[in-house]
C-alpha cells in the first residue's frame, strides 16, 4: 500500500519509501494537495497539552547530530499520502483529542518542509475544533507566514543552542533565523513552549544554556521551558540507517546536570520544568 | 399470579430488542419480583426507609431507598485493624508456601456441600468475619458432581491420593454431569473438541457464571427467603405438569433445601441467618455466608460476588451513625470479608490451570455505577472496598470491578485511578453501555458479563475458534493441523492466489456450521448441568421466574480480522502440502490493520462480531435462553494459539492469539488512543456478554505532576467510555515489572516508553538504555 504510513510501525525505520519524491531542500509544495509522512502516533502526553495525535512529517534540512528520528530527513524516506486521507485520519480522532483537551501536534522532520502540507492539515484541525501545535526548529520560520501562524495555537520551539558555534556544530545550520522566529512569536503573542536538548559536552555549556535563558527569559508569551534530557533511543536508526553515528558514547546527562540547567532557566526567570 | 409472567417475558423481549438494534434506545424495564406479602415490623430493619422491599424480595428496592451517595475524596479512609492483621498474618505463611507447592492440601474422601464440614477458622480470636470451604484454610474440597475424571486428576496433580469409596459412589451409584454430557454429545461435537475448534466447554467442570443474590440473606434472613420460595411452589403447583413445569418444581424443592443447609452451615459457627441481620458486621457476615454457600458446592471458572458494597454501605451507614462502630471498625469489616474473598480455593487440574494462566475464580465485585435516575451508586464503601488493595497489597482477587460513568463523581474517579497506578488490580467497564441493557443492579460474572442480580443468570459456553473456522474455510473442513476432517466436506480453496470473495463465502458456510454445532454442543451440556449439578444454592438467591442467557463467544478475533485483511488488500500465496492440505501462508504486500482506527479493516471486525452472533441467533436454546456472545479469551489465548496452524495474517503456527478483543501484538502501530478506538468500534448490541480489552501503560516520562496524570487519565476513561469502549483491563506498569522486562523480553513484546517525541519498545533497548529508562521514569521513589 504505498498510501499508507499508517500501516507501519512508528519504531520502525522507514528509509527511501517514496524513491519519486523530491530532494528535500529543492522542494515546494505550492498546493500541498499531498505530504510525506513518516508515521503518526496517537496518544502522545509529552508533544503538548492534554493528550495529542502527533504527525511525523518528513523532511528536514537539519542534521542534529543527537536526532532521534535520522529516518525522517529525507522526503523520500516518508510516505506519500494524500491531503483527502491525511484529513480523514483526523477527523476519526477529533471528538477524543477535544474531549481529553489535547490537540493535534505536527512533528518531524520539520513541518515547514511541507509548509502548505501542514498548514491545510492545521486548517482542518482548527475547523474541527482540535487544538493545534507545531513542533519546529524554528529554522524554516520565515516560510510560516501570519495566516499560518494563525492556524496554530501553540509552537514548541527548540531552541538547540545560544552559541551560534556549537550551534551548527550541533545542527549543521545557522542559528540567527531560529532567534528571529522566536522574536516574531514573541510580537504576535503567540504562545510558545521553548525546547532544550541537554546533551553533555554538547550542548551544557552555562554560558550556551545562560544564553538562551536570557533571551527567552522576557518573552511573555513563553509559557514553558522544557529541558529535555538527551537519550540514546534513537542509536539504532543511525546504526541501521549506516550512518555515522558521533554521540555513541555520550551519556545521559546526570540528575545533577539537568537540576543546574533547570536551575540557570528558572533563575534568569523562566518557568521551566 | 400472572404479572410476573409477563415481567419476565418483557425483560426477555426488551434483550431481544436491545439485541436487534443499535445502542441507541433506553431499554431499562425493571423485573417485577414475585410480591409475597410479608409483615413489615422487622426488628432488624428499623431505621431503613420503608418500601416496597419490605412486602417482596427486591433488594435493589431497598437499595435505592436508602442508599447514601458519596461524592467526596479518599480523605477519609484509614488503614487495618490490629484484628485484621493479625488474621492477615496467619495467611502469609500459607500464601508463600503455596507459590511454592501448588496444592496445599485436599480433603479426598468428602464430596463438598453446604454441611460437609465442620466450621473453620484462620484465627479465631481475631476474626471478625468467619467461614471457610472446608474446616482448614487451604484446604481443598472435591466436588465430583461435575465430573469425577477432574477431581482425581486434580488429586493426584497435588500428590494426594483419590478416595476408593468416592471413587465407588461417583462411578456405580452416581451418574456426574460430565458422564451426562457425553452420553449426549454427538460424534461431530466430539471432533470439534478433539480438535479444539470449540474450547473450554463446561462439559467437564462447574460452568460458573451465576451470581447468586448473596445480598437477600442478610437482607432477608433464610426464613423470609424460604417463604418466598414457598409462595413461588405454590405457583409452580397449580400449573400443568409439563416436563418444565416438573423441573421447575424439582428445582424450587432443590433450592428450599439448600437454604435450609445454609442456616445449618451458619449455625455451626454459631450464627442464626434465618433472621435478617440485625447490624453492618451480621450483614458482611450472612452475605458472605451466602456466597461461601455457593463456593462449597460450586466450583465454577467464575464465582462472582456480585455487587455488595454499596448495599453493605446502607448497614454500615447505619452503624456509623448510631455509634455501634467508628471507621476503624467499618473498614475492618470490608478488610476481613475482602480476606476471605482471596483465600478462596478450588481443586483443579494442571490442564485447567494451563488454560487459565494460573488458579482464579474471578470473585468478582462491582462497585459504582448510576442509577436509572441519575445518581451515582458510589457510597464509602465502594471506597472502602478499593482501600482493601493498599490495606492488604495488590492481588487479583476479588476482582474489583469499576462501572465507570462519565457522570461518576470526580472524586471516586480520581481514586480509582490512583488505586490502578498502584496496584493494576481494578478493571473498568462502561456502565453507561450497560445501564440501558441491565438496569442499574447487574453484576459482572467473571470478567466482562454482566446480568441482573437475583433475576437473570448465564448458560455459560466459553468460546469457539474463528480463526481455525477461517483455516476450515479454507481447507474444506479440514483441519490444519491433524489433517482430519472435522467440517463438513466442501470444495477447498483451489488457485495460487486466495480470492477474498471466494473465501468470504466459504468462511460463511463454515461459520453457519460453526455456529450450529456450537449452540447444539451447549443445549447438550447445559441440560445435562442442570439435571445432575444444579446450583441449588445460587439459584436459591434468584426468583423463581428469571432470564436465562446462553453465553457464546469467540477466541481470534484480531487474528481473522488481520488474516480477511491481508487477502483482501494484499496477496496471500497458499502453501500446499503433498495432500493438498494448505498448512501455511505467503503474505506479500502491506495491509490495513486491525488497532489502528482504520476503518478499512476495523469494520471487518465488527462486521465477524454480527455475522457471527446473527448465525447463532439461528438456532433455539435450552430453556429458550436468549443468545449472547462474547470476545474474551481470559487469558487463554495462548493454548488457542497454540493449537491452530499458520493463518494469512503472517502468524506463525502456535504463536499466541492476541487477548480479547485486543489487537495482535505490535500490529498497533499508531498508540494506545488508535487502538482504543479501534476496539470501541466493534458493537456491543451483538456482544451482549462482553468485550475485554487489556491495556498496559507505563507512567509516561511527561511533566505533569501526580494529579494532573490523574486527572488527564480519568479524561482518558470517560472519552474511551463516551466512544462507545465497553471494557478496560488497565495495567499501570511499574518499576519492576520494567525490570522483569529486561530479565525476560520475550514477556514484554509490546511494552512501550513513552518519551518526548518518541516512543519505542522497551525490550529492544539495551541494558544500558534500560537502566536508563527506569532511573528516569521512577526517579524519586
Ligand atoms: S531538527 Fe529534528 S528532525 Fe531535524 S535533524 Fe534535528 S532533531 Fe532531527
Amino acid at each position: 500500500m504505498a498510501d499508507e504510513p499508517w500501516a507501519n510501525s512508528r519504531y520502525a525505520l522507514r528509509l527511501s519509501q517514496s524513491p519519486d519524491a523530491p530532494e528535500t531542500a529543492e522542494f515546494n509544495d505550492p498546493r500541498g494537495d499531498v505530504g510525506w509522512i513518516h508515521s503518526y502516533e496517537t496518544g502522545s502526553t509529552v508533544d503538548g497539552p492534554g493528550i495529542r495525535v502527533t504527525v511525523f512529517m518528513s523532511g528536514c534540512l537539519l542534521r542534529c547530530l543527537y536526532c532521534h528520528n535520522p529516518d525522517t530527513w529525507h522526503l523520500k524516506d516518508g510516505t506519500r499520502v494524500s491531503f483527502e486521507r491525511a484529513e480523514q485520519a483526523l477527523t476519526s480522532y477529533a471528538a477524543a483529542l477535544r474531549a481529553m483537551d489535547g490537540g493535534l501536534t505536527i512533528s518531524g522532520g520539520e513541518p515547514l518542509v511541507q509548509m502548505h502540507f501542514t498548514k491545510r492539515l492545521f486548517a482542518s484541525a482548527k475547523r474541527m475544533g482540535v487544538h493545534t501545535a507545531l513542533d519546529t526548529s524554528g529554522f524554516l520560520g520565515a516560510r510560516a507566514d501570519d495566516d499560518y501562524l494563525r492556524l496554530v495555537d501553540l509552537v514548541l520551539l527548540d531552541i538547540k543552542s545560544w552559541d551560534p558555534a556549537t550551534y551548527r556544530r550541533a545542527v549543521g545550520q545557522d542559528l540567527r533565523p531560529t532567534l528571529e522566529f522566536a522574536e516574531r512569536l514573541a510580537n504576535l503573542g503567540k504562545p510558545v513552549w521553548v525546547r532544550f536538548v541537554l546533551v553533555p559536552g554538547l550542548t551544557d555549556d552555562p554560558a550556551n544554556v545562560e544564553g538562551i535563558a536570557r533571551f527567552v527569559a522576557p518573552m511573555s508569551n513563553v509559557e514553558w521551558v522544557e529541558v529535555l534530557p538527551f537519550h540514546q533511543m534513537g542509536s539504532f536508526k543511525w546504526k541501521a540507517a549506516g550512518l555515522d553515528y558521533e554521540l555513541l558514547d555520550t551519556p545521559s546527562p546526570s540528575p545533577d546536570l539537568v537540576a543546574r540547567v533547570l536551575g540557570q532557566f528558572r533563575d534568569a526567570g523562566c518557568r521551566a520544568r | 399470579m400472572p404479572g410476573e409472567a409477563i415481567a419476565t417475558q418483557t425483560s426477555a423481549d426488551t434483550l431481544k430488542q436491545a439485541a436487534g438494534h443499535e445502542r441507541t434506545g433506553s431499554f431499562a424495564v425493571k423485573t417485577t419480583p414475585p410480591t409475597t406479602e410479608i409483615a413489615v415490623s422487622v426488628a432488624e430493619w428499623s431505621g431503613f426507609a420503608p418500601g416496597r422491599w419490605q412486602h417482596a424480595i427486591d433488594v435493589r428496592d431497598f437499595i435505592q431507598r436508602n442508599v447514601t451517595p458519596y461524592d467526596g475524596d479518599e480523605g477519609f479512609l484509614i488503614g487495618s485493624t490490629d484484628r485484621t492483621k493479625a488474621v492477615w498474618a496467619k495467611l502469609q505463611p500459607y500464601f508463600k508456601e503455596e507459590i511454592r507447592k501448588g496444592v496445599l492440601d485436599a480433603d479426598a474422601k468428602t464430596p463438598s456441600s453446604l454441611t460437609s464440614h465442620p466450621p473453620g477458622y484462620i484465627d479465631r480470636d481475631n476474626e471478625v468475619i468467619v467461614g471457610l470451604q472446608t474446616d482448614a484454610p487451604f484446604r481443598r474440597a472435591i466436588m465430583p458432581y461435575g465430573g469425577l475424571r477432574m477431581v482425581e486428576a486434580g488429586l493426584k496433580a497435588a500428590g494426594i491420593e483419590p478416595d476408593p469409596i468416592v471413587h465407588d459412589i461417583f462411578t456405580k451409584y452416581r451418574k456426574t454431569h460430565n458422564e451426562g454430557v457425553f452420553d449426549a454429545y454427538t460424534p461431530e461435537i466430539m471432533a470439534c473438541r478433539r480438535s479444539h475448534i470449540i474450547t473450554g466447554l463446561p462439559d467437564a467442570y462447574g460452568r460458573g457464571r451465576i451470581i447468586g443474590d448473596y445480598r437477600r440473606v442478610a437482607l432477608y434472613g433464610t426464613d423470609r427467603l424460604l417463604e418466598a420460595k414457598r409462595a413461588e411452589r405454590a405457583l409452580l403447583d397449580a400449573k400443568w405438569p409439563t416436563d418444565d413445569v416438573i423441573r421447575e418444581r424439582e428445582e424450587l424443592a432443590e433450592q428450599t433445601r439448600a437454604l435450609s443447609d445454609l442456616a445449618t452451615m451458619a449455625k455451626s459457627y454459631g450464627l442464626d441467618i434465618t433472621r435478617p441481620a440485625a447490624n453492618a458486621r451480621e450483614a458482611v457476615q450472612w452475605t458472605y455466608f451466602g456466597y461461601l454457600g455457593a463456593i462449597k458446592e460450586a466450583n465454577g471458572a467464575a464465582m462472582s460476588i456480585g455487587r455488595v458494597s454499596s448495599f453493605l454501605d446502607i448497614y454500615i451507614e447505619r452503624d456509623l451513625s448510631s455509634g455501634a462502630i467508628d471507621e476503624a471498625g467499618a473498614q475492618e469489616l470490608v478488610d476481613q470479608f475482602v480476606q476471605k474473598l482471596r483465600i478462596v480455593r478450588f481443586l483443579r487440574t494442571p490442564d485447567y490451570d494451563a488454560l487459565f494462566s494460573g488458579d482464579p475464580y474471578w470473585a468478582t465485585e462491582c462497585i459504582g455505577g448510576m442509577d436509572l435516575n441519575g445518581r451515582p451508586l458510589v457510597t464509602r464503601t465502594s471506597f472502602r472496598m478499593l482501600h482493601t488493595l493498599t490495606n492488604l497489597g495488590p492481588a487479583p482477587e476479588p476482582n474489583i470491578t469499576v462501572l465507570w460513568s462519565t457522570q461518576l463523581p470526580d472524586g471516586f474517579k480520581r481514586y480509582c485511578i490512583k488505586v490502578s497506578a498502584e496496584t493494576s488490580s481494578i478493571q473498568y467497564e462502561n456502565d453507561d453501555l450497560m445501564r440501558p441493557y441491565w438496569g442499574d443492579d447487574y453484576g459482572i460474572a467473571c470478567c466482562v458479563s454482566a446480568m441482573r442480580i437475583g433475576n437473570q443468570m448465564q448458560f455459560f459456553g466459553a468460546r469457539a475458534n474463528l480463526g481455525k473456522c477461517l483455516l476450515y474455510a479454507i481447507n474444506g473442513g479440514r483441519d490444519e493441523v491433524s489433517g482430519d476432517q472435522v467440517g463438513p466436506a466442501v470444495a477447498p480453496v483451489t488457485g495460487e492466489v486466495l480470492e477474498f470473495d471466494d473465501v468470504m463465502t466459504k468462511f460463511d458456510s463454515m461459520m453457519e456450521w460453526l455456529a450450529q454445532t456450537y449452540v447444539h454442543a451447549m443445549n447438550c451440556i447445559h441440560y445435562m448441568h442442570d439435571k445432575y449439578y444444579y446450583e441449588r444454592l445460587e439459584m436459591a438467591l434468584h426468583d423463581q421466574q428469571i432470564l436465562r442467557t446462553m453465553a457464546f463467544g469467540i477466541a481470534g478475533l484480531s487474528v481473522v480480522t488481520d488474516s480477511l485483511s491481508a487477502i483482501k488488500h494484499a496477496k496471500v500465496r497458499p502453501i500446499r502440502r503433498e495432500d493438498g492440505l494448505i498448512v501455511a501462508y505467503e503474505t506479500t504486500g502491506d495491509f490495513p490493520k486491525y488497532g489502528n482506527n482504520d476503518d478499512r479493516v476495523d469494520s471487518i471486525a465488527a462486521d465477524l462480531v454480527s455475522t457471527f452472533m446473527k448465525k447463532i441467533r439461528k438456532y433455539p436454546t435450552y430453556r429458550n435462553a436468549v443468545h449472547t456472545q462474547s470476545v474474551l479469551t481470559i487469558t487463554s489465548n495462548v493454548v488457542y494459539g497454540k493449537n491452530t496452524g499458520d493463518t494469512p495474517d503472517g502468524r506463525k503456527a502456535g504463536e499466541p492469539f492476541a487477548p480479547g478483543a485486543n489487537p495482535m501484538h505490535g500490529r498497533d502501530s499508531h498508540g494506545w488512543l488508535a487502538s482504543c478506538l479501534s476496539v470501541a468500534k466493534l458493537p456491543y448490541a451483538d456482544a451482549q456478554d462482553g468485550i475485554s480489552y487489556t491495556v498496559s501503560v507505563t507512567p509516561s516520562l511527561n511533566r505533569l505532576d501526580e494529579g494532573q496524570k490523574i486527572a488527564q487519565a480519568v479524561k482518558v476513561l470517560d472519552t474511551y467510555c463516551g466512544q462507545g469502549g465497553f471494557h478496560m483491563n488497565l495495567n499501570v506498569l511499574n518499576r519492576d515489572t520494567l525490570l522483569d522486562a529486561m530479565e525476560h523480553p520475550d514477556k514484554y513484546p509490546q511494552l512501550t516508553i513513552r518519551v518526548s517525541g518518541y516512543a519505542v519498545n522497551f525490550v529492544r533497548l539495551t541494558k544500558e538504555q534500560q537502566m536508563d529508562v527506569i532511573s528516569r521514569t521512577f526517579h524519586g521513589e
